[in-house]
């Protein structure tokens, strides 16, 4: 089973990546937007959670009814360099109050990954040639931050600076 | 000045260690190029045409002299003795090692000083007006709203990896000499009918290959809704700017794509969510940042100084720096000195490391110890006694910081260009140092009077040659330098982007165009007309029938162009 990054910590992952054409196997399961909204009912009738997988053009206010039926969202990097997913996460958590699994999949690195956890990601499929031993001290590399985020609701100079 | 306190010292404290790590994996071969590529902008460093380059911050252009001392051994120890200042108010140095780096931000953060956020598709160092709480002419500090502003968007989780680079720009008074309205965004702080502070907020101008002004998209923001609505702004930005093409990626595209009005209803949509959120701006925090840029303990009795006049009757050189290089000051007895980074045979915006030292002490002894850098690329000292003038003066001299042009045609905004820059294609230092040989004189210099010379080596406009009331943009003609020269731009209040001539000239012709067209002005100029406003008022039509070598294969494209009603 591979390992994921999940609250600061490797785990194994039981997730599976569901392809929109292939058999549903047991377990929890994340599927495409489209395979989502095709086979919703089938999906929810096993029983097993399901998480869905978002482009990072997806306005994320078109998934909010489906939230509470949603155990993960995977946002994507298409490159580490595309950082709309940061402002998907945010959104997921400060307005929809998102409190599933937010995974960052797709281009995700060591070094993007404290601001990842910031906008509210809380796992993190690394790229599959790094490290993830490695990875975990991005979350320490920073004691405090100035702005409020979806790990911290108010400014250091609101937090007894 | 703002003094850091152990939550701003610990975060630069933790960015060395983090970004010392980058370096040792990068050079271990565990960060690929393209990897590492992003990280090191994000503090500042280029991989250029000869070696690294660093761009330091200087946050709203404010320095001390401690902390200019330290650029000063940086240059002499990690450098070649000297470094640049730049249009944005930071530092450059051309000649480190990558090594190095790491060190030279630790340095660095002894002083309360760090690269972050220098470069990169991040929101960069904030400009403000380098007259900030000294000018006759202002409304309000706009350095206590850049602090502000520095620190919710350092290291901003959300918007470090924006389609493309993101520059702020704050003017606190009503002239406005950060060229706000060419910056992706420009906030003018004014007043309200009941007095309140807050800002006009315009968006989308830039220059680059796309010049576009800036366009008002709220005309008084309430101070407290400052950083939410920055953040409703880049939100927006960041989910629909485009990413599909680098030159199309900068938020005046998307501005421009959807129309102001339709941009502004998506900013202020998105910002009803959030302005009363953990991002209000409230009163004690900006009194607490304020309490930074207090006042300095002005002497009452400045103006009685009787010397200074005395000075000014009996030595027409320092008469003539006065008048070009000192500026009015709200107190009475006090000036503003510009410290001219325009020595001729001296690339605009360079200082050697002992410069810098001299100023650091010379404004220990005149200016309270603080030091700004200006959009134009010099110096100034903003709190100088008018009895310290003279002797000012004299220092300036022996160190060649004291060259009378400042607002002339030798007051070059310039690019590193060719020389250092892996982007150019054409160099800017060696065309500035033709303009410098071929207008020497100082009588015509002054004859010539408020003349803003921009020169950028290629297309994406660091020397900010639009705006320039004469632009010149450095082109490459199947592998030759070549010069586009425009007219008529400024980036002031009456902000408008210059009209090119006609064909690009030579290298060799770049002085002697300009000799052309400043010929034309001189004798079409009315009473007292700028060259700008002689400009205006007769078009480009008379400038460009001159502008040409007679005989050249330029004129007869122009005269060609001009048969056929082109």
């Amino acid at each position: 089973m591979p390992s994921v990054i999940k609250n600061r910590a490797i785990s194994e992952d039981r997730w599976q990546h569901l392809a929109d054409d292939a058999e549903l196997p047991s377990g929890p399961v994340i599927v495409s937007l489209a395979r989502w909204r095709r086979d919703r009912a089938t999906l929810q009738d096993r029983g097993e959670p399901v998480g869905v997988r978002l482009p990072n053009t997806v306005n994320v206010a078109d998934l909010a009814a489906d939230l509470p039926t949603l155990a993960l969202v995977a946002l994507e990097f298409p490159k580490f360099t595309d950082g709309r997913a940061y402002s998907q996460a945010r959104l997921l958590r400060e307005r929809y109050g998102y409190r599933g699994e937010i995974r960052a999949v797709g281009d995700v690195l060591r070094d993007q990954l404290r601001f990842m956890a910031r906008s509210g990601f809380d796992a993190f499929e690394l790229r599959a040639d790094r490290n993830l031993e490695d990875a975990l001290e991005a979350f320490g590399e920073f004691s405090d931050s100035y702005q409020p985020a979806a790990d911290q609701p108010l400014p250091l100079y609101r937090r007894g600076r | 000045m703002y003094q850091y306190d152990s939550y701003d010292q610990t975060l630069v404290d933790e960015r060395v260690a983090q970004y010392r790590g980058q370096v040792q994996r990068y050079l271990a071969g565990e960060l690929s190029d393209d990897e590492f590529r992003p990280l090191r902008l994000m503090n500042g460093l280029y991989l250029q045409r000869h070696a690294p380059m660093l761009r330091v911050a200087i946050p709203y252009g404010l320095l001390s002299s401690e902390q200019l001392r330290a650029l000063a051994h940086i240059a002499r120890r990690y450098d070649r003795g000297f470094g640049h200042f730049t249009t944005r108010q930071n530092i450059q140095y051309n000649w480190p090692k990558l090594e190095d780096t790491p060190d030279i931000l630790a340095e660095l953060a002894r002083v309360e000083m760090h690269a972050i956020q220098t470069s990169g598709n991040c929101i960069r160092n904030v400009t403000a007006d380098h007259l900030s709480g000294v000018a006759p002419d202002e409304i309000e500090d706009p350095r206590i709203y850049c602090e502000i502003i520095r620190q919710w968007s350092t290291f901003h989780p959300e918007f470090s990896y924006l389609p493309r680079k993101f520059k702020i720009a704050v003017t606190g008074a009503i002239h406005d000499r950060v060229a706000a309205q060419v910056h992706d965004i420009g906030l003018n702080l004014l007043r309200n009918d009941l007095g309140e502070i807050g800002f006009r907020v315009l968006v989308g101008g830039g220059l680059g290959r796309t010049p576009i002004i800036g366009q008002v998209i709220r005309e008084f923001l309430p101070q407290r809704d400052l950083l939410s609505y920055l953040e409703a702004i880049l939100r927006v930005y960041n989910q629909h700017g485009r990413r599909d093409n680098i030159y199309k990626a900068r938020i005046k595209i998307l501005v421009k794509a959807l129309g102001a009005a339709v941009f502004r209803q998506q900013v202020e949509a998105e910002w009803a969510q959030i302005k009363d959120s953990g991002l209000v701006l409230d009163a004690a925090e900006v009194e607490r940042v304020r309490r930074y840029f207090a006042p300095p303990p002005y002497q009452p009795d400045a103006a009685e100084d009787l010397s200074f006049p005395q000075w000014l009757k009996a030595d027409p050189a320092f008469a003539a720096w006065v008048r070009h290089n000192v500026a009015a000051h709200k107190v009475s007895g006090y000036r503003n000195v510009f410290v001219a980074l325009k020595e001729p045979g001296t690339p605009p915006g360079d200082i050697t490391a002992g410069q810098m030292d001299t100023v650091a002490d010379l404004a220990d002894r005149y200016s309270f110890g603080q030091i700004r850098s200006t959009h134009h690329q010099n110096l100034l000292l903003a709190d100088v006694r008018q009895a310290n003038l003279y002797p000012l003066w004299h220092a300036l001299q022996s160190q060649k910081l004291a060259a009378p042009v400042i607002g002339t045609l030798a007051d070059m905004i310039c690019c590193p260009g060719l020389d250092f820059c892996s982007l150019a294609n054409a160099s800017s230092i060696a065309i500035a140092q033709q303009i410098n040989e071929k207008f020497d004189r100082l009588d015509y210099l002054y004859d010539l009077g408020e003349l803003r010379l921009n020169m950028s080596g290629c297309m994406n406009a660091c020397g900010h040659h639009h705006v320039g009331h004469i632009g010149i943009l450095g082109v490459d003609k199947k592998g030759e330098e070549w010069y586009q020269i425009s007219l008529g731009g400024s980036s002031e209040n009456d902000v408008t982007l210059g009209d090119i001539l006609g064909p690009s000239v030579p290298k060799a012709e770049v002085a002697n165009t300009l000799e052309r067209i400043l010929g034309v002005y001189v004798a079409q100029r009315e009473d007292g007309e700028r060259f700008l406003d002689t400009f205006r008022r007769i078009g480009l039509e008379p400038f460009r029938t001159r502008a040409y070598a007679p005989g050249s294969n330029e004129a007869k494209q122009e005269e060609e162009r001009y048969a056929i009603g082109y």
